[in-house]
């Protein structure tokens, strides 16, 4: 993966560099001990590692600010960095770069029931908002599968989804309002504890922005009340086609679940294997629907949704008796990538969405895929919304695997994006994707979403070498033709 | 001569807006026409009609997705979606009738890039929650697309949102993908009588966040009820406080049944059924006290709702005025009979004091070219706002002033 050129100058002044970071910060804040970079070389994408040149843990926006005015000024690459679990390379640091770490801005600010917001500071795990609105019957909802460590700042820079995004949205539709740092340092307020500011949407723009436009320092999410009851049912199918048709029948019944997830065979396996879910082993594919809201409106709709699925060939259906057995379900699902880790050496998570009806001639691709390129692959599948999760097993330490693998990855990708799907549902871009992008987008598209960056960071110091394949100078992307009286438009009907 | 173009198709609009760059004549955006007095009013020659633009392109009921021309007619797009069980869950209003023309003439690039959205938006999200794709042409007049035709999507920034409510002053919408959902089975809306204001938004604050998943949250103060066209508002002679219950029928009974026994110690409660309950919603979104007088300035606040009356007491204090809240007091839409200077600056100096923000959505254009329509933003928002204007339309074609004067 070719990064941005290394600026020799920002590397000889590395000392000069530390000690302007250590007069505002205190000591243990600033991390330049080369042992001590290691910790922070990689992300959530691990085939990719570097050490950066610096690493500084501010604790007050205050400090993210004047850092950000001296990286500015002294022209030096930032990389921002929550809980390092993304698995597109958003962290991954760059070795003449600062990386700047947020986990240690963790606090809970403000709990406000009665306007169902919470105000946090960027490095509180997204569970733990969850946990700490638990006892009056609260919740956050977006749950990616990390959510016991990712950080709620990442999930803004990332868009982050989970299971339950089908019903419920993800980041983007759950947030009302952030504070940023942007490059120089200057501090936006954007939102509040009401819907639909008036304004261009930034709160919609940074949230996805994968840490290129500035430095979260506060979230405000929506809180929800816990929905009365949520049930879940294990639903066996002999393939995986007819597993795909009736997630489609249950949509056109008009029925959202919260979640509706498949695994294939190698993951129900490799699931069962790691955490006894007590998934069917007999199946082609396992669907996991759970439906919530008022106790009699979930019994009626699960009711309907065994007849769909019954209809559809269903060879076994479970439902969940008690919420200790609700949680075990999902368990395995969450714990599949772990999972698959256990049975191969390295595993490449893929994330890309597709129309759902275009589902089994994916996955029948992917077989062919997977003889071509001699590496199997176990598929979790947000089934719901059409976002697939191809995990391809390989073995790092076996000479060419991870290049193959990585080959099969973006053959995977490109073909969701032929049939009509997008590059990735909730990983980002990263670096990973980044030389896919113009498989979804042309140039005049991509120079656009630069041009946009330019408005926040017009020297490119944020997080550079992701997301955009080739990254241009904004004052090249500004320029513009205008062919003054030359053309007559003859072909616009005009009155 | 070219006070009116009407392109038909991406590449005609293109030809258009390369037209005005070259000519330097700013284009005025218009999809059906019906929002076109909401925003600063701008003298602009040259309009750009969208209406041509007509068509649902793509619809996939078991996607979720449906796309459009952006000049396509909510009506009839919505129509299509009934035929198949389903809407665009964000209610968007028909705002027509509220400025004076006739009922109908939204199109779906108008009411996205005005990010507009009814009563279903305090639980199923605005409009821009549901746009999920876009073809535009940029202030550069060159054709570009962002988002996808999937629900769930997060390659490259998400420039939809920010042409979402940007009342086209960054590119031209042409082709537009949302997010559709299945219609409910049944609605039902019970009705409490007699709340004061803060009563009525207390039990709308404890209602939002029951195990009841309500759709729709509104209070009516006894001003506003007489204006309804439902019997048991208009006739009751008191403040109506609404909830509307959706989803599968035996689900709607039972908490219908339940939340008419907890909230009848607060006052005598009634429910709507079917139609009569979409006629109440309908008139709740299209802001129906203000429609038949025209006079009225007419203002949008959003604040957060245990804010709510506290702000509108304030105004009420100093004014006349009168309100409703809907969202369960997220947004209050508030008519003002005086047009002065001095009743903008109370409205504005109230909702400032509350950190909520006002949009005088409603109003003469000599009003709204004197004074700000939208709520001025803090210098380091308005200059990033700029800069982005710059970097969709350097030359300030598209619509320029409609947001804020400079932008």
């Amino acid at each position: 993966m070719e990064m941005p050129p290394i600026d020799e100058a920002v590397i000889a002044k590395r000392s000069k560099i530390i000690e302007l970071f250590q007069k505002i910060l205190p000591e243990e804040s600033v991390i330049d001990d080369s042992e001590a970079l290691k910790a922070y070389e990689t992300d959530g994408l691990t085939a990719y590692n570097q050490s950066p040149m610096i690493v500084v843990l501010p604790e007050t926006t205050a400090e993210v600010s004047k850092i950000l005015e001296i990286c500015a000024a002294e022209d030096i690459k930032v990389v921002p960095r929550g809980a390092g679990t993304g698995l597109s390379g958003g962290a991954l640091p760059l070795a003449d770069g600062v990386t700047i770490g947020l986990a240690k801005l963790n606090r809970i600010l403000d709990v406000d029931y009665l306007n169902r917001t919470a105000t946090v500071q960027p490095g509180v795990t997204n569970l733990s908002i969850s946990q700490a609105v638990e006892s009056e019957g609260f919740y956050y909802a977006p749950d990616p599968s990390s959510q016991i460590a990712c950080t709620i700042g990442g999930n803004v820079a990332e868009n982050s989804g989970g299971v339950h995004c089908l019903k419920y949205g993800v980041t983007t539709n759950n947030i009302l309002g952030l504070e940023m740092v942007l490059m120089g340092g200057e501090i936006l307020r954007i939102g509040g504890k009401y819907s639909d500011s008036t304004g261009y949407d930034l709160l919609g723009l940074i949230t996805g922005s994968e840490g290129l436009l500035g430095l979260i320092t506060e979230v405000t999410v929506r809180i929800l009340p816990k929905p009365e009851t949520a049930r879940a049912i294990l639903v066996g199918f002999p393939t995986v086609e007819t597993s795909g048709q009736c997630v489609i029948d249950i949509i056109s019944a008009g029925i959202i679940p919260a979640g509706m997830e498949m695994m294939d065979k190698a993951a129900i396996h490799a699931a069962e294997n790691f955490c006894k879910a007590g998934y069917p082993l007999d199946v082609e594919a396992l669907l996991i629907v759970e439906l919530d809201g008022p106790t009699i409106e979930v019994n009626h709709l699960l009711e309907k949704v065994k007849e769909i699925a019954q209809l559809r060939g269903a060879t076994g259906i479970r439902e969940s008796k008690n919420e200790a057995e609700r949680l075990n379900f999902w368990a395995g699902r969450k714990a599949a990538f772990p999972a698959v880790g256990q049975i191969s050496p390295d595993y490449y998570c893929m994330d890309g969405t597709i129309p759902r009806a275009r589902l089994p001639e994916v996955l029948s691709s992917m077989t062919e895929l997977a003889k071509k390129y001699n590496l199997r692959v176990a598929n979790v599948f947000h089934a719901g919304d059409g976002n697939l999760h191809p995990l391809i097993l390989y073995d790092a330490n076996k000479p060419g695997e991870l290049e193959r693998a990585e080959e099969f990855g973006a053959e995977i990708l490109t073909l969701c994006v032929e049939v009509g799907g997008v590059l990735t549902g909730e990983h980002g871009v990263g670096v990973e994707k980044r030389d896919l992008m113009g498989t979804m987008f042309n140039e005049q598209d991509l120079n656009q979403q630069q041009r946009v960056k330019c408005a926040f960071d017009a020297e490119g110091l944020l997080n550079p070498g992701k997301v955009f394949p080739t990254l241009h100078r904004c004052a090249e992307l500004g320029k513009m033709h205008i062919h003054r009286g030359k053309v007559p438009f003859p072909n616009l009907p005009r009155f | 001569m070219d006070s009116l173009i009407k392109p038909s198709d991406d590449s005609q609009v293109r030809e258009a807006v390369a037209w005005a760059l070259s000519e330097n004549k700013p284009l005025a955006v218009r999809g059906g026409g019906s929002k076109m007095s909401l925003g600063r009013p701008s003298n602009i020659e040259a309009t750009l009609d969208l209406s041509s633009l007509s068509g649902v392109i793509g619809y996939e009921p078991s996607e979720l997705v449906l796309t459009a021309k952006s000049g396509t007619l909510l009506s009839e797009i919505s129509s299509l979606l009934r035929s198949e069980n389903q809407e665009m869950a964000f209610e968007p209003p028909d705002l027509g009738p509220l400025f004076g023309s006739s009922p109908g003439q939204a199109t779906l690039g108008g009411v996205i890039a005005c990010n507009l959205s009814g009563p279903r938006r305090v639980r199923a999200g605005a409009a821009r929650d549901h746009f999920l794709g876009m073809h535009a042409i940029s202030g550069r007049a060159e054709i570009f697309k962002a988002g996808g035709k999937v629900v769930k999507n997060v390659t490259g920034y998400d420039l939809c949102k920010l042409v979402a409510g940007s009342y086209g002053t960054l590119a031209v919408l042409t082709e537009i993908t949302i997010k559709v959902l299945p219609r409910s089975q049944k609605t039902r809306t019970v009705l409490i009588f007699g709340l004061s204001d803060k009563a009525g938004i207390n039990a709308l604050c404890e209602v939002v966040s029951s195990i009841h998943e309500p759709t729709g949250l509104a209070h009516l103060p006894t001003r506003i009820t007489k204006h309804s066209k439902i019997d048991f508002v208009n006739d009751s002679g008191k403040s109506v406080t609404a909830i509307r219950l959706e989803g599968p029928e035996p689900s709607v009974l039972s908490r219908c049944e339940t939340l008419r026994q907890t909230l009848g110690r607060l006052g005598t409660t009634e429910e709507l059924h079917g139609k009569r309950s979409n006629v109440f919603w309908n008139e709740v979104g299209n802001v129906f006290p203000f429609v038949s007088r025209p006079q009225i300035v007419v203002w949008r606040i959003l604040v957060a709702p245990t804010d709510a009356v506290l702000l509108t007491q304030n105004i009420c204090s100093q004014c006349d005025a009168e309100c409703y809240y809907d969202w369960a007091g997220g947004i209050i839409w508030l008519g003002t009979k005086e047009t002065d200077l001095t009743t903008h600056e109370i409205v504005r100096r109230s909702v400032k004091a509350v950190g909520a923000q006002a949009t005088m959505f409603r109003a003469d254009a000599n009003i709204r070219a004197a004074l700000p329509v939208f709520e001025p933003l803090p210098d380091p928002l308005h200059k990033v706002t700029a800069r982005i204007k710059q970097s969709f339309d350097p030359k300030g074609i598209l619509n320029p002033g409609r947001l804020y004067a400079d932008i």
